[in-house]
């Protein structure tokens, strides 16, 4: 880390996370391909590198970048909110390390082990084979023994330090969002009890302690990025999480429907999994309230100059706020109701909520913090949009929105024939593959997919040489 | 001059956050007791006695399986019906049938199903639906399946085409050779028997009802 302008220990370990995540990242688009032409042209790499094998790889990456980027961005913040730095951070550096080293061993043993016999073994050192947590059992007591650390060293700088609104609400987010993965540890015969406490999981995390993280990092961006007031930035906060918990917790209803589970999921995830797209127009409109407000303050003074000082970052972080909305919002509610869920379940549908929902709540505001890394690390005053920004920011965002419209149409295709007409049959199956909509949906997605991996190339280049261009305010 | 309001109080959102997480929290963990208690696996003995379990115990795969609509309920339910051979007996008793739906269940994971196949509707949607799997037409007498592994019943066509899914390919579209056992093969059939038997709320609706030409097919 040389030529650094950081002086901050925590910073330099976000540093190393943002970059980790980035890197893994590559990885999630780069397996998302494979298994995106192997829809296209199913002998691609058959009994090689099959579908199931790919997927996985391309699910946990995004999940594994995410966290990194989401630990990396908490150490970024800390130093900041709480105005000292971050304790036990030789604790987080030898964590960082820890993590890392797993990842790229569960990762190779995905790619060259794959599958394994039917017994505990398989289950405690090849993969768990449940979807987003496949990660083997030594890992997840390995993660867990990570987070803790994680939390730790939160925990013990927010009571030392300043508490603001933002790291008191990180704190009692984080505990619940590494509590929670321990819901998923078990192995069990019954199939719905094992989706039951799975969904704990998945969608206590994503629809509950992800989204509260992206409130806190949002407020965090606004007053750093544009000076929006304290004040109103953590009040707004406390209403998200109010809304986000309030309608959250309860809409993870919205998977109990047909697991096995009782009837009265239907009407309680119904109900609170309508509400969940009120908090994200909340954060979108807070997002846009702030930047007009901060730059009306500036215009009035007859100041001709943009409030913003991280020009790449707050784009995204803008994109996240719509990005959010759209993608699990709107999306998502599309088909959060029992009777259109009854036949949208488990089809291309939910992968076209999937990948933008992902992409629009999670991916952009991490790629935000990413800008603020090397914002600060090259200790620029005013960071400006470079060429790659541009193309980075377009062809990302095109190719995601671009991969969730083929999805969607293909998903009609799957949702009518495999579903409402044909009962989810095997034959039912695959006359829906076979229609023109589904096929050409999947091609119009791998080619999406394709503009969206070159736009990460685009990023790539950014991130590592955006601090050496001219035109920031130093 | 007016009071300060309270809808302008930091602290007064915070407690309202707390409040309402906590409320929130509860009823999921009450509502987890509740149902909990409703999906335990039943016994042999609910089964004996018809006692209707929204999951049943391992030895359902003894008996005959079906999915009907359900007058009261208005959506299809599984059917638990009469005796009904699997693998050449039908009466595997408590400790065998569970042994062979615990492999299959182990099976399923270690095999990464889910990374391909949607189980309970869940999972990636690379290939069929395996929730009423056992009870789809295209394994039955007269379905192509059992003619195309050259097996007699049911559970040993599938338990053959899970050995060798790219010997006996239907579409272009294969399942890799997984390193499936003839025991595994076993397990993970007995495992399709006894999800086809979890009353999934009437998922998927319509289940091998409508059959024939779709979009001039």
């Amino acid at each position: 880390m040389a030529n650094s302008y950081l002086t901050s220990e925590s910073k330099k370990l976000a540093t190393w996370y943002f970059t980790f995540a980035a890197i893994i990242f590559g990885a999630q688009l780069l397996f998302g391909l494979v298994a995106a032409i192997q829809y296209v042209e199913s002998s691609f790499l058959f009994e090689v590198l099959d579908f199931s094998v790919a997927r996985m790889l391309h699910i946990n990456a995004l999940v594994v970048w995410m966290v990194f980027a989401m630990f990396g961005s908490v150490y970024w913040l800390l130093p900041d909110e709480t105005g000292i730095e971050t304790v036990g951070i030789g604790l987080g550096k030898l964590l960082f390390w820890i993590f890392a080293a797993a990842i790229v061993v569960v990762v190779l043993v995905y790619l060259f082990i794959q599958v394994g016999p039917a017994n505990e073994t398989s289950i405690w050192f090849i993969h768990e084979g449940r979807e987003y947590i496949e990660a083997p059992r030594w890992a997840d007591y390995g993660i867990t023994v990570v987070a803790l650390g994680f939390v730790a060293n939160l925990y013990m700088t927010g009571m030392k330090g300043k508490q603001s609104g933002v790291v008191t609400v990180l704190m009692a987010d984080m505990i619940a969002f590494a509590g929670l993965y321990l819901t998923g540890m078990f192995y069990t015969d019954n199939i719905t009890i094992d989706q039951f406490w799975w969904w704990w999981v998945i969608h206590l995390w994503v629809e509950a302690t992800w989204e509260v993280f992206v409130g806190s990092i949002a407020a965090y961006g606004l007053i750093t990025m544009i000076g929006a007031h304290r004040k109103v930035v953590e009040m707004w906060l406390w209403i998200e999480v109010t809304m986000l918990f309030g309608s959250g917790i309860l809409g993870i209803g919205h998977h109990y429907f047909w697991i096995g589970t009782p009837e009265y999921w239907w009407e309680i995830g119904a109900l609170f999994s309508a509400l969940e797209p009120l908090p994200l127009v909340a954060m979108f409109i807070h997002v846009l309230y702030d930047w007009g407000k901060m730059q009306g303050e500036q215009d009035a003074q007859g100041k001709e100059m943009s409030v913003i000082t991280n020009k790449p970052a707050f784009t995204w972080f803008v994109l996240n706020a719509f990005g959010n909305f759209l993608g699990a919002g709107i999306w998502g509610f599309f088909h959060t109701l029992p009777q259109v869920n009854l036949y949208t379940h488990g089809t291309q549908f939910t992968s076209a909520h999937g990948h933008l929902a992902f992409f629009g709540a999670y991916a952009t505001i991490l790629v935000g913090m990413m800008y603020i890394g090397v914002q600060g690390k090259n200790g620029i005053k005013i960071l400006n949009n470079t060429t790659s920004t541009i193309f980075a920011t377009s062809m990302i965002v095109g190719g995601v929105l671009g991969m969730t419209v083929a999805l969607t149409v293909a998903g009609y295709s799957d949702v009518i024939i495999s579903r409402a007409q044909m009962g989810a049959t095997w034959e039912g199956y695959f006359s829906a593959q076979t229609t023109t909509w589904l096929l050409q949906g999947m091609y119009w997605r791998l080619i999406m997919g394709a503009v969206t991996f070159i736009g990460f190339l685009f990023l790539v280049k950014d991130l590592l040489t955006i601090g050496k261009a001219a035109n920031h305010v130093r | 001059m007016a009071k300060k309001s309270v809808w302008s109080d930091n602290r007064f959102w915070q407690r309202t956050a707390a409040w309402i997480t906590g409320f929130a929290s509860v009823l999921l963990i009450w509502l987890t007791f509740d149902t909990s208690g409703q999906i335990v696996m039943g016994n042999d003995a609910d089964l004996q006695n018809g006692v209707t379990k929204r999951v049943p115990g391992p030895t359902v795969i003894n008996y005959k399986i079906t999915y009907e609509m359900d007058a009261k309920r208005k959506h299809e339910v599984p059917v638990i019906g009469e005796k009904e051979m699997f693998f050449g007996k039908d009466d595997w008793n408590e400790e065998e049938a569970a042994a062979l739906l615990h492999l299959g269940k182990l099976a399923s994971q270690t095999k990464n199903c889910m990374n391909c196949h949607t189980l309970l509707g869940n999972g990636a949607y690379y290939a069929p639906d395996l929730t009423k799997a056992w009870l789809d037409p295209a394994w039955q007498e007269t379905g192509p399946m059992q003619a195309m592994t050259g097996k007699s019943t049911k559970e040993e066509a599938m338990a053959e085409f899970l050995q060798n899914p790219s010997k006996y390919p239907t579409h272009a579209r294969m399942m890799p050779n997984l390193g499936i056992t003839a025991d595994e093969a076993k397990g993970l059939v007995a495992f399709l028997k006894h999800m086809s038997s979890i009353d999934t709320n009437g998922f998927p609706r319509n289940f091998g009802k409508i059959q024939g030409a779709v979009n001039g097919k």
